[in-house]
């Protein structure tokens, strides 16, 4: 069951594609779930134990939703751009609002 | 479907079962050993009550933890701390960790005279342990398991957009053939109680946030480990030890007004810190079944004098829900069929993550001669998945066989185990898959029966003889799987199928 040879030709390019994506849906995945706990853990308008509390739970949804986004956006670039993107916004988020009292 | 890429219309299902299968392989046997601990760790007050076959005294909880904090305080020197939870319906002992003379110690006490019990066993502990721990030091077990539970939900995600017929799979299984019995059975375990397999691994994910996601928390609090403890449990206090000797005043007063303030909840853990110092305080929490959030209340008093120093309800909505999902995952608040649907949805997720490592091999074999890559993973399966199992047989087996003085008995079971599944690893990648598989197999349905065949057969306690009979009913199921192997073997059909085009 050999591939065919459209397909061979472009297994590389199909490779990357693939290295791309689970990149950015796994280190990049937990990335975007790290700040975006410390972006909420700071921002949450509530006590600082139930802020940090709620970011922590929530940041494991944010993972799962990354990981399986990287994987269904248009192109593996798109997918790494949206991650880093996705990153500097909430750790931004995180360093303006900074450690509350 | 415009909008979305060409690796999504025509790869998507193929990108998600590759992935399914590399982290599957790359930390399947960390997975396996996670998933069989914790399955059995759903049992671990009666594990540890078929490990401590000599108890037969009962005691309230008032009255165990008495005579616990009674005798501690005569046979411990200079201790930071005391750590007991009370016997209930299920546990019959007092589980204690203490320190004395420097030396951190982790022992049952007998719920009647307070003194350890003869016994000296890990007990049910063993496998809550190893099941987040993996018998690694701090904190690299946890690390692991972490990095293992999140692979897992990559897998489970993957494995869930890479299938076409989701609820066909649930009644689909056609026995004896190949790669498509392995793939029908890797399916049905898989899909049957996902919903489980998902809730698990999510949760067991968050019981370790504060390793595998401590973002928020370093966010929040920085380094100031001890404002978030404070703000986390406001009815514990915590005060440094005075140097001045006071005894510590009786602990059943205490014990009752606690129960009081638990709404009659009876008290589950006791924390005695610097008993015996001027200082010292004791902290109590309900027991933790009748809700499914983990310690919703604590209540302080002053060791010396008896007096409430503190008390606390939990309400908070983020707490409550942290602690909700945190008891999901414990299960302790669970009735007795409830236990059960979780040892069986434990045991399902188990078989999955072993069928799906056969499979990984069955499928290769079955295309063309396997490289010598998957030939090492053939027997690396071999080895990992019977071996662990007979790392724990031969546990179990060592709690009977150990003479009770030995220094560090508990510690000798669990170097037998470990010893144990060494070996059954060595001789899984020694021997050819073909006779690895059924001997590994009966080697361990013959351990299963010993271990309860060493008795006692005559317990009065009915755990004990639930155990004794689980065991030989796994023994028999063993034994017939290996009958069904061996005679598979003798008929040359299976062979020749292999060579064939499929």
């Amino acid at each position: 069951m050999a591939p065919p040879i459209h397909y061979r030709a472009s297994r590389w390019r199909y490779r990357a594609n693939v290295a791309l994506r689970t990149i950015a849906g796994t280190v990049g995945a937990y990335g975007v779930a790290a700040l975006g706990a410390a972006a909420l853990a700071r921002t949450l308008p509530m006590a600082r134990v139930e802020a940090v509390t709620f970011a922590t739970m929530i940041a494991y949804l944010i993972a799962p939703g990354v990981s399986i986004w990287a994987f269904l956006a248009r192109g593996p670039w798109r997918a790494v751009a949206g991650v880093v993107l996705a990153a500097l916004a909430l750790g931004g988020v995180a360093w303006i609002a900074g450690q509350p009292a | 479907m415009s909008g979305t890429s060409a690796m999504v219309r025509d790869g998507a299902r193929q990108a998600m079962a590759w992935l399914h299968g590399w982290t599957g392989l790359l930390l399947g046997h960390i997975l396996f050993i996670i998933c069989l601990a914790g399955t059995l760790a759903v049992f671990k007050p009666e594990i540890s009550r078929w490990m401590r076959p000599e108890i037969n005294g009962q005691a309230d909880p008032v009255r165990a933890i008495t005579a616990a904090t009674e005798w501690l305080s005569t046979n411990t020197i200079g201790s930071a701390g005391w750590y007991l939870s009370a016997p209930d319906g299920r546990s019959n002992v007092v589980n204690a960790n203490y320190d004395s003379g420097g030396a951190y110690m982790s022992r049952a006490l007998d719920p009647v005279s307070g003194a350890p019990v003869a016994r000296d066993t890990l007990g049910g502990e063993f496998f809550y342990r190893l099941h987040f721990e993996l018998e690694l030091p701090y904190p690299w077990g946890r690390w692991l398991a972490s990095l293992a539970a999140m692979l897992m939900l990559v897998a489970i995600i993957t494995g869930i957009i890479a299938h076409k017929r989701f609820f066909k799979d649930i009644f689909t299984f056609r026995p004896g053939k190949g790669q498509r019995s392995w793939l029908d059975g890797h399916n049905a375990l898989g899909v049957l109680s996902l919903p489980f397999h998902i809730m698990i691994t999510f949760t067991g994910l968050l019981t370790l946030a504060s390793l595998n996601m401590p973002w928020a928390i370093a966010a929040g609090y920085g380094a100031d480990v001890a404002t978030l403890y404070s703000d986390l449990t406001p009815g514990t206090v915590s005060r440094e030890a005075s140097g001045t000797k006071a005894p510590l005043a009786p602990v059943g007063p205490m014990l009752a007004q606690a129960q009081r303030y638990f709404g009659g909840a009876p008290v589950g853990r006791v924390y005695i810190f610097n008993p015996g110092d001027a200082a010292a305080v004791v902290t109590i929490y309900p027991v933790e079944v009748g809700a499914i959030g983990t310690l919703p209340a604590e209540i302080s008093f002053d060791g010396a004098t008896g007096k409430v120093l503190k008390a606390w309800t939990e309400k908070r909505a983020g707490v409550r829900a942290y602690q909700t999902i945190y008891g999901l995952h414990m299960a302790h608040f669970v009735p007795l069929l409830t236990r059960w649907l979780y040892f069986l949805g434990g045991a399902m997720l188990t078989l999955a993550i072993a069928s799906g490592m056969v499979l990984w091999i069955v499928k290769r074999r079955e295309r063309a001669p396997l490289s010598i890559g998957n030939r090492l993973l053939e027997r690396l399966n071999v080895g990992g998945l019977v071996g662990v199992p007979i790392g724990m047989a031969a546990f179990l087996i060592a709690n009977r066989l150990l003479p009770l003085g030995l220094a560090e008995r508990a510690q000798q079971e669990v170097a037998v185990a470990l010893w144990s599944a060494g070996a059954a690893l060595l001789l899984g990648l020694v021997l050819p898959p073909a006779l690895g598989w059924p001997l590994l197999l009966g080697l361990l349905a013959l351990l299963c029966a010993l271990a309860a065949a060493l008795g006692p057969i005559w317990a009065g306690d009915v755990m004990i003889l639930s155990g004794n009979m689980l065991l030989t009913a796994t023994a028999v199921a063993l034994g017939l799987l290996v009958w069904k192997q061996l005679r598979r073997r003798s008929a040359p059909t299976p062979v020749r199928r292999r060579m064939a085009p499929a």
